[in-house]
């Protein structure tokens, strides 16, 4: 727990240290509050295309990570099941990557959190605010994803049976949207396109015609 | 020692993914409404950069940095990539994750979330268990 404080300690001094206005001869003034800015779509897209060639040139690794999931499984419970006998050492890069996403959700969505409200549209904030989602700081609506919520239907189904149906689609599709929609695209592979295509169209709908009833609930 | 690397190179797309706001769940449901360019901003600036420098990799013959010929990613097609498209499209509407970003999801202080991580392994495990019955 030391360390988790001591963690927190780090994180306070940073943003003291990033937040205040800095007076360079008496006259330029420099203020580091950008950082915690969200980035921009024509930043962040063209980051996550180049992570594709970047992990091909560090190793011919290729970006996909429902595989960590698999990995996981493999190394947990194989339970002799055909799908999980292999030798997930081989593979372990992908779980350090995954480690990787983790700190680095951390700093992103921790350290350098925006403080202001998430800006989306005003048609989705009317949308939601319709059944009592606001949107406030942070890049999930607590009413929704809290240990209080999961406890209740609504939260059983958007949590558990939610990251049932990412964990069994995915495994069933050999791929999400990092390895059948970035990577497979990328590389023009056209099964990525239907990929891409079916598990759009699957959030597509499922928003319009049964999400509704569930944030009613 | 060297794959701290992939250590690293998790940190910059998982900073990447949550400060472009890709792992948000309010994102997610504007993205399924189209109710604003931001999300199809992501892929269609993502993918003409991901397919380019692939281009380039494959025009200039390009080698690792180890020195190992760069193999080009192979998909295959089976009826599953729609089946399970579909049902993960159902749970990414749900949670507003894909797997990458549940990791970031956790990291960036949603506890909870870690449920759904442990959700989407017993699915994971689940589909393994039931492959031989399914159709492929």
């Amino acid at each position: 727990m030391a360390s988790t404080q001591n963690l927190v300690c780090k994180a306070i001094i940073l943003k003291s240290i990033i937040s205040v206005d800095y007076y360079i001869f008496g006259v330029l003034k420099i203020n580091m509050n950008w950082i915690y800015e969200p980035w921009p779509w024509y930043v962040a897209g063209p980051l996550i295309g180049a992570t594709v060639p970047l992990l091909l040139l560090l190793g011919n690794k290729k970006l996909g990570i429902s595989s960590s999931l698999r990995h996981v499984c493999a190394a947990i419970l194989p339970a002799n099941i055909s799908l999980f006998k292999y030798d997930w050492k081989k593979e372990s890069w992908n779980l350090l990557f995954v480690a990787g996403l983790f700190i680095g959700g951390y700093i992103g969505g921790s350290v350098l959190a925006n403080p202001n409200p998430i800006a989306i549209s005003l048609n989705t904030q009317n949308y939601l605010s319709s059944f009592g989602i606001e949107s406030s700081p942070g890049l999930m609506p607590a009413e929704l994803f809290s240990w209080e919520t999961l406890l209740s239907f609504k939260g059983f189904l958007l949590i558990v049976v939610g990251g049932f149906l990412v964990g069994f689609g995915t495994r069933y599709a050999r791929g999400c949207t990092s390895g059948h929609g970035i990577l497979g695209l990328s590389a023009l592979q056209w099964p990525s396109l239907v990929a891409t295509a079916s598990f759009f169209g699957g959030g597509i709908v499922f928003s319009k015609f049964i999400l509704p009833y569930i944030l009613a609930l | 020692m060297k794959k701290f690397q992939y250590i690293v190179a998790g940190i910059f797309f998982g900073l990447v993914l949550t400060k472009g706001e890709a792992i948000s769940w309010y994102r997610m449901q504007e993205m399924f409404r189209f109710e604003s360019f931001h999300m199809f901003g992501i892929f269609m600036t993502a993918l003409p950069t991901g397919t380019i420098l692939l281009f380039m990799i494959r025009k200039f013959n390009l080698k690792t940095f180890d020195g190992e010929p760069i193999e080009m990613p192979v998909k295959l097609y089976h009826h599953g990539v729609i089946i399970g498209s579909v049902l993960f499209g159902f749970g990414w509407a749900l949670t507003g994750a894909c797997p990458g970003p549940i990791y970031a999801q956790i990291g960036s202080g949603f506890l909870v979330t870690i449920i759904t991580l442990l959700s989407a392994l017993f699915g994971t495990w689940c589909y393994g268990y039931f492959q031989k019955y399914l159709p492929d």
